[in-house]
C-alpha cells in the first residue's frame, strides 16, 4: 500500500472539494517505491490471446474510506482485455478468491466492456478518441458493467505511454472487422467438446425438432407448424432458418416478401390464444406495389381471423409505444449517474438522486415495457386473443415484449434453462443485432441501444418482487448482462443466426453457467458462487397455469384483481407497477460504489443465512442416514462455504476487495436548502421565554 | 391484531382521513353478533353506514363508536384490512358526529384516555422491563468515574429528567445546581452511554443559555471538562449540536445558543443540519399527499424527493453516525444536544447507541433503550403526538418519535441479520404510539406519569409485546456482541418504508411473511426436526436397541426425498 492522501471524511466540516485528478501528491509515492518493484504479478493469458503492448510503472488508484491511494503496476492490453497487474493481489485471503470470477479479474477490462476513455490534462477530463498529439497524465476508464478505473500514469516512461494509451484508444475503438473478433481466436485455441445433456440443457431453436417440441410443449401444435423453407438461408438472412407459422399459411407467403409481412408463432397460452409477430412490409412509393402489398396482408389476415383462430389484436410497436432513440438517451443518462469519479461526486448527487434518476427516464421505461406486457396478458389470459406484435425488424421491442409476456405467462421460462432457451428463442433466433446494439464492432454509436439490458432489468423487476417464482436469482441476471462483453460466448456476439452460421464453423460456446461441472474451467465462477446464482428458494416449477376465474376485460381490473389474490408461483406472474415499486437493480449498478457498500448487510445477509441453514439440514441429514445404515459415527462435517458470512459486503459476490475497514462512510455534502419550508426551519421548536431561568 | 378497527387518537397516522357517512334505509340485516372487543372497552353507539373507500369505492356497512375505537363491520365480502378515522367533518349525523369527537378527543371533554379503562391482563408485566439501575450497572456503573445521583429523585433540579442520573463522580451535586442554572429547562449533561473498553462516552443536555450578550458559566464550563477528562484524553471535547448553525445562533435572540470556541477551549462544536420539529411535520404531510389516497405514478420519484422526508432520515442518520464513530474510535467523548434536548437529541443518542451497543438490537433492549433515551428523559410524547387532545394544528405536534423508528427501519433493512425483532415490531410501537391502549407513550415526562400513577393504572405496551415475543422475531438475526452498525446514509439506500406508510392501499400490498423468511423458517423447523430425530437415533443407539425407532409424528413437508429413509 502507498501513501494516502486524505480527502473528505471530517466531522461534518466542510471537506475539502477534491478533484478526479489526484490524490497522491508525488513525495508520497516515492517514499515506497522499493517495496513495489519487487513484486511482480504474472499475466494469466486465455488460449489464443495475444499481448499487444504494455506499460510499466502505473498507478492504479483505490478508493477507500474516502481516501484514495495508489497500487503501482503493469497496464497492459491484449487482443483481449486491458488488465492492471498490480502488486496487492497476493494479499487476497481464502474467502475472497474462492469467489474470485475465473475469466474477468478484479483488475481485467475486455476490450468489449470499455464504453468510454477519459485523458486528464493539465487537471482537466477530457475524452480521449482517434490519434492523440498530447498524452494525458491519467487515464480515466468508464467500463460497461460500470466500473471506473483511475489510471495514473505521471511515472511512466514516455514511449509507454503513447504505445499503452494509443494502444487502448486503438483496440477499443476503432472500428473492428466481424473476424477480427477475440472469439474466434478462443475458439480455434480451444478444443470444444460441447458435453450436453440433452434432457437439461437449454434449447438452442437451431433445428426443426426443437421447435416442434416447444410447440407441443405449448400446445400449439394445433393450429401452428414450424417451416424449414428458409433452411440454408434461401427465403432471407434476417429469420432463422426454422420457425413457426400457422398452419395454413403457404410457404409461398413466406416467400413473396421475404418473410416480411408473415405472422410467426411466438408462444402459446393455455387457453389456444398466441404470441405471434410480424416484420412489416417494406415502406414503398408506388401506388402499385403498396396495392400489390395490400392484399397481400388481406390475404394474412384472413387466414389468422378465421377460426380456428382467435380474434387478433395488433400491437404496433414501433408506432407509438417506445422508441430506440428513446431507450439509448435514458440509458446513458442512467448509467452516468453510476459511473462515479470519486467520494465528493458520489454525495454531490447523492441529495438530489431522486429527480436525477427520474429525469434519466429508465426507471418510467421500464414501468411502460411491463405495463404493456401486462395489457398483452390481460388480453391474452383473460380475453383469449391471440397477440399480433408488429415492429418494422420485429427484432427489437418485439423480442423485448413477447420475452416478458412469456416470463410472466409460463412459469418454464423462469427456470434457468426455460429462461435461456427462452432468450435463445426470442433474441438470439429472433434476430436481435447483439453485434449492433452492443456496438462490438465500434462501427456506429447510433445503433448501440441497449434492448436487452431493458429486458433483463424487467426481468429483474419481477424476480425482485416475486424471489420464489424463479429458478435464478439476481446475480444470475447480473452475470448474464456482464456477458454481453465478454467474446468468449458467442450467444451475444451475432446480428442473426444467418451471420453467425457463416462465420463459425465449429460450435461456439454458449450462454456461460449452462456448462457441464466435468469442464470447470468455462464456468464464470468456481461452482461455490453457484449457490448464489440458482435460486435457493425455487421449488420445482412444473405445474401450468391454473386458469384463472372470470377476469374483466380492463387492465386495471385484470392487475388489481391479480394482485389482490395470494399468488401461485407456478402460474401466472405480475409485476407490482406502481411508483415505489419500480426500483433500482442496485447490484448491477451499484456493485462497483465503494460509498454505496454496506459492510455485513444487504440482502447478502440474509441469502447467507438461508446457505448455511441449507448446509445444516443437509449435514444433519447425511447423519441421521449414516446412522440409520451404519450405525456409526458421523463424519467430520463439510467445511461451510461462506464462512463469517455476517462479514460479508452488500456488494458480494462483486468488488469483494473495495473496503476492509469498518469505518463508516460519512456523507461530504449533506444539507440543501428547503425552499419554501424556509420560514419554518427558522422557527423555534417552541417558543420560550427563557427569561425566567 | 383486529383488522379493520381503529383507534381513536391517531391524529398523526397516516390513515386519517374524513369518511362521508350517509344513512341508508334499505338495509334490514341482523348485526347484533358482537364485535371484537378489549376488557374495558364498552360500546358508545352504532349505526349503518355507507364508507367511501378511496380504494375500493362506497362499502356498506355498520359503525360501532366504543370508547376506544371506531369500528366498521362491512356487508361486503371483500372487505380488505381498511382502517379509516376521523375528522370533525360529520355533517349529516349531528349526534354521530358529538359522540366521536368526545370520545376521540376525551381530554377536551374531561373524560379519561382509553389505557386508563383497558383492563387487558397479560403474563408479563411490561412496566418492569426498564430499570434505570440495573441498565447502568449492565454498562459498568457506576465506576470510578461516573456516579449514580438521586439529586432529580422528586424531579427538584430538572422536571422533564428522570429521577436517576448518571454524572461525572468528581462534579458535585451543588456543581449540577449551578450547572443546571446555565442549560435550558435545567437539562443538565448527564451521560446516556459509556463505551465498554475505551469509556468514552455520550452525553445528552439542553443548550446553554448563551442569550445575545453571550453569558458564561464558569460552572458549565469546568463541568464539560470533568466530563473531557473522565476517560483520560486528551483532545477536545466532541459537541454535536443537532441543529443548523443559523437555527443555533437564532437561538441567542430567545436566550438559548452554543458553545462558542473562544469560551469552551477544550471542546470542539459541530453542528448536524437537522432541521426542527415543524419541518418533519410539514414533511410528513406532504409524504401522506402523496401516497394517499392514490400512490403518485409517473412522477413517483421527484414527488419523494419533494417531501424532503427521507432527506431527513438521512441528516438524522448521518449525525448518528457521526456520534457513533467518535465514540467507538476512542477519539474523543461526545456531548449531543439541540434546543432543549429531548427530540432531536433524542434521536442521535438513541441511534447512536443503538450502532454501537448490539444489547439495543435485542427485543428487550429495544425497549429498554426506548423507555431510557425517550420515555424517561422527557420526550414530549403527549405534546408531539397529541393524545386525546381535539387541536390537531398544534404546532407542537411532530411525528419525530416516527422519523426515530422510520431510522431503525432504514438500519435494518440494511443490516437485515443484526436484530432480534421484524418489521411488525417496528409497526406495533407506532400502531400503539397513537392508540392510547396501553400507558407507555402516554404524557411528556417522568414526574407527569408518577403524578398520574402510569405504571399502576395502566398496562404496557410492552406487556403485549413481551408475551407474544415469537411474533415479532427476525429468524435471521444473528447475535454479535460488540459489532458497530454504521448504515450508509445515502439517498441510494434509503427507501420509502410502504409497508408502513402505503399499508392501506389494496395496490402495494407486500408478500407477508417475505419469501426469503418464509423459506428460511421451512428449514429452521426442518433442522429442528432433523435434530430431535438424531437425538432419537442416538438414544436408541445407547440403549442398544436393534429395530429402527419409529417414525416420528410429523414427517416433513418440505423435503419429500428425506422422507423415503424413514
Amino acid at each position: 500500500m502507498l501513501g494516502k492522501g486524505v480527502v473528505g471524511g471530517g466531522g461534518g466540516t466542510k471537506a475539502p472539494k477534491p478533484s478526479f485528478v489526484s490524490y497522491v501528491r508525488p513525495e508520497e509515492i516515492h517514499t515506497n517505491e522499493k517495496e513495489v518493484t519487487e513484486k511482480e504479478v504474472t499475466l494469466h493469458l486465455l488460449p489464443g490471446e495475444q499481448l499487444l503492448c504494455e506499460a510499466s510503472t502505473v498507478l492504479k488508484y483505490v478508493q477507500e474510506d474516502s481516501c484514495q491511494h495508489g497500487v503501482y503496476g503493469r497496464l497492459v492490453c491484449t487482443d483481449f482485455k486491458i488488465a492492471f497487474l498490480g502488486d496487492d493481489e497476493s494479499a487476497l485471503d481464502n474467502d475472497e478468491t474462492q469467489f474470485k470470477n475465473k475469466v474477468i479479474g478484479e483488475n481485467d477490462i475486455t476490450l468489449h466492456c470499455v464504453d468510454q476513455i477519459y485523458g486528464v490534462f493539465d487537471e482537466k477530463k477530457k475524452t480521449l478518441f482517434g490519434q492523440l498529439k498530447k498524452y494525458p497524465e491519467k487515464l480515466i476508464i468508464h467500463c460497461k458493467d460500470l466500473r471506473v478505473f483511475h489510471f495514473c500514469l505521471r511515472y511512466t516512461k514516455e514511449e509507454e505511454v503513447k504505445r499503452i494509451v494509443s494502444g487502448i484508444i486503438h483496440h477499443t475503438q476503432a472500428p473492428k472487422l466481424l473476424k477480427r473478433l477475440f472469439l474466434f481466436s478462443y475458439a480455434t485455441a480451444t478444443q470444444n467438446n460441447t458435453a450436453a445433456d440433452p434432457k437439461n440443457h437449454t434449447v438452442m431453436f437451431d433445428t426443426l425438432k426443437d421447435w416442434c417440441w416447444e410447440l407441443e410443449r405449448t400446445k400449439g401444435n394445433m393450429k401452428y407448424k414450424a417451416v424449414s423453407v428458409n433452411e440454408g438461408y434461401k427465403v432471407c438472412e434476417r429469420l432463422p432458418a426454422y420457425f413457426v407459422v400457422p398452419t395454413p399459411l403457404a410457404e409461398e407467403d413466406v416467400q413473396r416478401f421475404q418473410g416480411h409481412g408473415i405472422p410467426i408463432w411466438c408462444w402459446s397460452c393455455h387457453n389456444g390464444s398466441a404470441l405471434l409477430k410480424m416484420s412489416a412490409l417494406p415502406k414503398e412509393q408506388d401506388d402499385g406495389i403498396l396495392q400489390i402489398q395490400k392484399s397481400f396482408l388481406d390475404g394474412i389476415y384472413k387466414t389468422i381471423h378465421r377460426p380456428p383462430y382467435e380474434i387478433v389484436k395488433t400491437e404496433d410497436l414501433s408506432g407509438n409505444f417506445l422508441s430506440l432513440q428513446e431507450i439509448q438517451t435514458a440509458y446513458s443518462k442512467f448509467k452516468q449517474l453510476f459511473l462515479i469519479d470519486n467520494s465528493t461526486e458520489f454525495w454531490d448527487t447523492d441529495i438530489k438522486w431522486f429527480s436525477l434518476l427520474e429525469s434519466s427516464s429508465w426507471l418510467d421505461i421500464i414501468r411502460r415495457c411491463l405495463k404493456k406486457a401486462i395489457e398483452i396478458t390481460e388480453c391474452m389470459e383473460a380475453q383469449n386473443m391471440n397477440i399480433l406484435l408488429l415492429e418494422e425488424n420485429a427484432s427489437d421491442l418485439c423480442c423485448l415484449i413477447s420475452s416478458l409476456v412469456q416470463v410472466m405467462m409460463d412459469p418454464h421460462c423462469r427456470t434457468r434453462i426455460g429462461f435461456q432457451s427462452l432468450v435463445q428463442k426470442e433474441w438470439v433466433m429472433g434476430g436481435h443485432c447483439f453485434l449492433d446494439r452492443c456496438n462490438h464492432l465500434r462501427q456506429s454509436d447510433k445503433e448501440e441501444v441497449p434492448v436487452f439490458q431493458l429486458f433483463l432489468d424487467c426481468v429483474w423487476q419481477l424476480v425482485h418482487q416475486h424471489p420464489p417464482a424463479f429458478e435464478f436469482t439476481e446475480t444470475y441476471l447480473t452475470v448474464l448482462s456482464d456477458s454481453l462483453y465478454i467474446p468468449i460466448f458467442s450467444t451475444f456476439f451475432f446480428n442473426s443466426p444467418h451471420q453467425k452460421d457463416t462465420n463459425v464453423h465449429q460450435r461456439q460456446l454458449s450462454l456461460p453457467l449452462t456448462q457441464s461441472k466435468s469442464s470447470p474451467k468455462r464456468g464464470f465462477f468456481r461452482e461455490e458462487t453457484d449457490h448464489l446464482i440458482k435460486n435457493l428458494l425455487g421449488k420445482r416449477i412444473s405445474k401450468l397455469i391454473n386458469s384463472s376465474d372470470e377476469l374483466q376485460d380492463n387492465f386495471r381490473e385484470f392487475y388489481d384483481s391479480w394482485h389482490s389474490k395470494p399468488t401461485d408461483y407456478h402460474g401466472l406472474l405480475l409485476p407490482h407497477i406502481e411508483g415505489p415499486e419500480i426500483r433500482v437493480w442496485a447490484q448491477r449498478y451499484l456493485r462497483w460504489i465503494p460509498e454505496a457498500q454496506i459492510l455485513g448487510g444487504g440482502t447478502v445477509a440474509t441469502m447467507s443465512k438461508l446457505l448455511e441453514m441449507m448446509e445444516e439440514v443437509q449435514s444433519l441429514q447425511e447423519k441421521i442416514d449414516e446412522r440409520h445404515h451404519s450405525q456409526e459415527d458421523p463424519q467430520a462435517e463439510p467445511p461451510c462455504l461462506l464462512r463469517n458470512s455476517a462479514r460479508l459486503s452488500s456488494l458480494f459476490p462483486f468488488a469483494l476487495l473495495q473496503r476492509h475497514s469498518s469505518k463508516p462512510i460519512l456523507p461530504t455534502s449533506g444539507w440543501k436548502a428547503l425552499g419554501d419550508e424556509e420560514d419554518l426551519a427558522k422557527r423555534e421548536d417552541e417558543f420560550v421565554d427563557l427569561g425566567d431561568v | 391484531m383486529a383488522s379493520s378497527s381503529t383507534s381513536k387518537y391517531n391524529s398523526h397516522s397516516l390513515e386519517n382521513e374524513s369518511i362521508k357517512r350517509t344513512s341508508r334505509d334499505g338495509v334490514t340485516r341482523d348485526l347484533s353478533e358482537a364485535i371484537p372487543r378489549l376488557p374495558g372497552e364498552t360500546l358508545i353507539t352504532d349505526k349503518e353506514v355507507i364508507y367511501i373507500c378511496p380504494f375500493n369505492g362506497p362499502i356498506k356497512g355498520r359503525v360501532y363508536i366504543t370508547n376506544y375505537r371506531l369500528y366498521l363491520r362491512s356487508l361486503e365480502m371483500d372487505m380488505r384490512n381498511l382502517r379509516f378515522a376521523l375528522k370533525q367533518e360529520g355533517h349529516s349525523r349531528r349526534d354521530m358526529f358529538e359522540i366521536l369527537t368526545r370520545y376521540a378527543f376525551p381530554l377536551a371533554h374531561s373524560l379519561p384516555l382509553f389505557a386508563f379503562l383497558n383492563e387487558e391482563k397479560f403474563n408479563v408485566d411490561g412496566w418492569t422491563v426498564y430499570n434505570p439501575v440495573e441498565e447502568y450497572r449492565r454498562q459498568g456503573l457506576p465506576n470510578h468515574h461516573w456516579r449514580i445521583t438521586f439529586i432529580n429523585k422528586c424531579y427538584e433540579l430538572c422536571d422533564t429528567y428522570p429521577a436517576l442520573l448518571v454524572v461525572p463522580y468528581r462534579a458535585s451535586d451543588d456543581d449540577l445546581r449551578r450547572v443546571a442554572t446555565f442549560r435550558s429547562r435545567n437539562r443538565i449533561p448527564v451521560l446516556s452511554w459509556i463505551h465498554p473498553e475505551n469509556k468514552t462516552v455520550i452525553v445528552r443536555c439542553s443548550q446553554p443559555l448563551v442569550g445575545m450578550s453571550g453569558k458564561r458559566n464558569k460552572d458549565d464550563e469546568k463541568y464539560l471538562d470533568i466530563i473531557r477528562e473522565t476517560n483520560r484524553q486528551i483532545s477536545k471535547l466532541t459537541i454535536y449540536d443537532a441543529r443548523p448553525s443559523v437555527n443555533a445562533v437564532a437561538n441567542k435572540a430567545t436566550g438559548g445558543g452554543y458553545e462558542s470556541d473562544d469560551v469552551y477551549h477544550n471542546a470542539e462544536l459541530f453542528f448536524l443540519d437537522i432541521h426542527n420539529i415543524h419541518v418533519m411535520r410539514e414533511s410528513l404531510k406532504k409524504v401522506k399527499d402523496i401516497v394517499y389516497p392514490n400512490v403518485e405514478e409517473s412522477h413517483w420519484l421527484s414527488s419523494l424527493e419533494s417531501t424532503h422526508w427521507l432527506e431527513h432520515i438521512k441528516l438524522v442518520l448521518t449525525g448518528a453516525i457521526q456520534v457513533a464513530d467518535k465514540v467507538s474510535s476512542g477519539k474523543s467523548s461526545v456531548l449531543v444536544h439541540c434546543s432543549d434536548g429531548w427530540d432531536r437529541t433524542a434521536q442521535l443518542t438513541s441511534l447512536a447507541m443503538l450502532m454501537l451497543d448490539s444489547f439495543y438490537r435485542s427485543i428487550e433492549g429495544f425497549e429498554i433503550l426506548v423507555q431510557k433515551e425517550w420515555i424517561s428523559f422527557g420526550h414530549k410524547f403527549s405534546s408531539r403526538i397529541g393524545h386525546g387532545d381535539k387541536n390537531h394544528t398544534d404546532a407542537d405536534r411532530s411525528p419525530i418519535f416516527l422519523q426515530f423508528i422510520d431510522c431503525v427501519w432504514q438500519m435494518s433493512k440494511q443490516f437485515p441479520t443484526a436484530f432480534e425483532f421484524n418489521e411488525r415490531f417496528l409497526i406495533i410501537i407506532l400502531d400503539h404510539l397513537y392508540s392510547c391502549r396501553f400507558g407507555t407513550f402516554l404524557f411528556n415526562c417522568e414526574s407527569a406519569r408518577e403524578r398520574q400513577q402510569v405504571t399502576e393504572r395502566t398496562v404496557s405496551l410492552w406487556s403485549l409485546i413481551n408475551s407474544n415475543k415469537e411474533k415479532f422475531k427476525n429468524p435471521f438475526y444473528t447475535k454479535e456482541i460488540n459489532r458497530v452498525l454504521y448504515p450508509v446514509a445515502s439517498m441510494r439506500h434509503l427507501e420509502l418504508w410502504v409497508n408502513y406508510y402505503i399499508r392501506w392501499n389494496p395496490r402495494i400490498k407486500q408478500q407477508q411473511p417475505n419469501p426469503v423468511e418464509q423459506r428460511y423458517m421451512e428449514l429452521l423447523a426442518l433442522r429442528d426436526e432433523y435434530i430431535k430425530r438424531l437425538e432419537e437415533l442416538q438414544l436408541a443407539n445407547s440403549t442398544k436397541l436393534s429395530e429402527p425407532p419409529t417414525s416420528p409424528s410429523s414427517p416433513s413437508q418440505m423435503m419429500p426425498h428425506v422422507q423415503t429413509h424413514f
